[in-house]
């Protein structure tokens, strides 16, 4: 036995692992130790998000389908009410929250694979708040959504949208926040889910309703009732409403078009400001973050 | 040797982990019933048993993932339940499934669990090259680990289990689903850790060649321990021969064999099996039965008799009757 463990030590030496390995301090748990979890999470999105081209490619068909082929497609039966702006200037803001959402739900779904293939064990039993891990998660699934979105705000030009920075700075923090809060709620969802299928069946089921909903594809000015509440409950309407009213702010379009078209959300006749919808989204992030942080906190 | 290591939170102990009346029950089933046991620091101390006795509840719950029932257990000295976290700043472990990031390097991997654990960047990069070395993967850190074989990944996994130097490693079935040949350079790597870094392992295995080269076993058996002490002295205790005999009527030798010789015989593995004194000399004597006999093997004790003659059924059997068992049990759920 004795010489056994010598020879070891001798192969352990010759491969030139030493023995006098010096072992490293843990400190007490400290905000800086929360601070160090919640960035390698976070960076750990990043990393795994840039190894994956395919997965930056294949989130930005749909999108493009729906501003190219949809676009142009309706674009000539659009034209008879769009008072002379272009159609696919009037999907482009419906567009680009498309492209941020299914960015932002991909993230969160990476938890289920997480929990699949045993690595969310690893974050789970670390000596770090659970909050950590699960903010840090949503803070890397809005900025790789929000990274997604930047590629579509780069082509805005393509669509007529002008290159105004404040313009660019308003969709980019507005869509930021739709990411940061969309992922959230799939980390939400993803809290009790085992299966990468029941996931993504749920992640079908809540983003597809909400893009049509939300007035990306209409104006959400003199609709029927029932499609009128249901755009207001919509989270999406806060994001998309924003953003299309700044971007036509930012155009040389006439005061009927813009009536007509991006005629603003109202809450019981009263218009509500850009300000509060982006606040809405907001609240409506924090809440679900919340959420999800009680779920996992007190899972296993 | 014991409290010399400082620990990741000051406090300096003697025993690495002391458990008391340890529970845990899901509702009707009671996992682990009562167990009660020392690792000193330092030790390699392991848990072997069945599948389904009790020995991933107990590592879960010593490691903080399972919340005892009822008894408490310190690990590095601090309390398993309202300690947690400093527990789990003294602990590394090992699960029997991967916990690693396959779309990550082993090295990306390992930085990961530096940052979530918060190990000071002093002396950091040092202990990641040794660690990594240690198992061999050091000219490997670089590439994905999705591009590993099992064993790498397992290797991949003890170092990282120790990047934080903890006090006590936790290894929940550390070669299951391995090769042999893996299966043996694993245990080199774990010695060389033991030689040089004088970590407690605390381990489970349903393999009895690999208590072997524990410092002491416990041996548990439908949530109890039964036995526990170093291999040696168990082995010693049973002071026994094993004989196994395939017979065409196992009753019928049983009978006689208790009738001639006074010796209580028992069907294990399909075979008719006893322990006697020296058992070489024993076997001639066997034909004076008249019975006809197969085969006959003898075997010095072992680890497996040891289980045998605590529990009354060889590992295999205890395995096979818990599979039973659980199959029986998922029945009535799923009823």
């Amino acid at each position: 036995m004795a010489t056994e463990a010598a020879t070891t030590r001798e192969r352990a030496l010759e491969r030139g692992g030493g023995p006098e390995v010096a072992p490293v301090r843990v400190p007490a748990r400290s905000l800086h130790s929360e601070l160090r979890a919640i960035r390698v999470v976070w960076k750990r999105e990043l990393i795994r998000f840039r190894s994956d081209r395919l997965r930056i490619i294949t989130s930005l068909t749909q999108p493009f389908l729906f501003l190219f082929v949809l676009g142009t497609g309706l674009s000539s039966l659009a034209s008879a009410g769009t008072h002379g702006v272009n159609f696919k200037t009037f999907v482009y803001p419906g567009v680009l929250c498309m492209a941020v959402m299914f960015t932002a739900m991909f993230s969160a779904a990476s938890i289920v694979w997480d929990r699949e293939f045993g690595f969310l064990r690893e974050m789970m039993v670390a000596p770090v708040r659970r909050s950590s891990i699960v903010l840090g998660k949503c803070l890397g699934g809005a900025t790789v959504a929000g990274f997604q979105g930047l590629i579509v705000i780069s082509i805005a030009g393509i669509v007529n949208v002008p290159y105004a920075p404040t313009l660019l700075l308003e969709i980019f923090g507005l869509q930021l926040l739709l990411a940061f809060a969309i992922t959230a709620f799939g980390m939400t969802a993803a809290a009790r889910m085992t299966q990468m299928q029941s996931f993504m069946a749920v992640m079908q089921m809540a983003i597809m309703p909400m893009f049509f909903i939300s007035g990306a594809l209409f104006s959400v000015a003199s609709l029927p009732p029932w499609l009128t509440i249901l755009n207001r409950i919509d989270p999406l309407t806060y994001a998309v409403d924003p953003m299309r009213r700044a971007i036509f702010a930012h155009m040389h379009i006439s005061k009927s078009a813009v009536h007509a078209l991006a005629p603003g959300v109202t809450w019981w006749g009263w218009r509500v400001p850009g300000l509060l919808e982006a606040g809405v989204i907001a609240l409506l992030g924090l809440v679900l973050l919340s959420i999800a942080i009680w779920e996992f906190s007190r899972a296993e | 040797m014991t409290a010399q290591r400082s620990d990741n939170g000051s406090r300096q102990i003697d025993e690495a982990v002391a458990v008391r009346g340890l529970v845990k029950r899901y509702d009707e089933v009671e996992a682990v019933r009562g167990v009660e046991f020392d690792v000193h620091a330092g030790e390699t101390f392991g848990f072997l048993g069945p599948n389904g006795a009790g020995k991933s509840t107990t590592i879960n719950m010593l490691c903080t993932l399972v919340r005892p029932t009822a008894g408490s257990a310190l690990v590095a000295g601090h309390d398993v339940v309202r300690e947690r976290d400093q527990v789990r700043r003294n602990i590394g472990l090992v699960f029997q499934d991967t916990t690693l990031d396959g779309y990550m390097t082993a090295e990306q991997n390992m930085h990961l669990h530096a940052e979530l654990y918060g190990v000071s960047h002093e002396g950091l990069a040092q202990r990641m090259r040794a660690v990594m070395e240690m198992v061999g993967l050091w000219d490997r850190r670089g590439s994905l680990v999705n591009t590993f074989s099992g064993g790498m990944k397992r290797r991949l996994e003890i170092a990282r289990g120790l990047l934080h130097s903890p006090r006590v490693l936790f290894l929940d079935e550390p070669t299951v689903g391995l090769d042999p040949q893996t299966r043996s350079s694993i245990w080199e790597y774990l010695q060389t850790l033991q030689d040089e870094e004088e970590t407690t392992m605390f381990l489970t295995t349903h393999y009895m060649d690999e208590a072997e080269y524990c410092d002491r076993i416990a041996i548990i058996d439908q949530g109890r321990i039964v036995a526990l002490d170093t291999p040696a002295a168990l082995k010693a205790e049973v002071g026994t021969d094993r004989i196994q005999i395939s017979t065409d009527d196992d009753a019928a030798t049983i009978d006689a064999l208790r009738e001639r010789f006074g010796l209580d015989a028992r069907l294990a593995e399909g075979k008719v099996t006893f322990g006697v004194a020296s058992g070489e000399q024993f076997v001639p004597r066997l034909f004076e039965l008249g019975l006809p006999i197969g085969s006959v093997s003898v075997a010095r004790p072992s680890l497996d008799d040891v289980f045998l003659s605590f529990t009354g059924k060889t590992i295999r059997d205890a395995e096979e009757s818990n599979t039973e068992m659980r199959r029986h049990m998922a029945r009535i759920m799923s009823r």
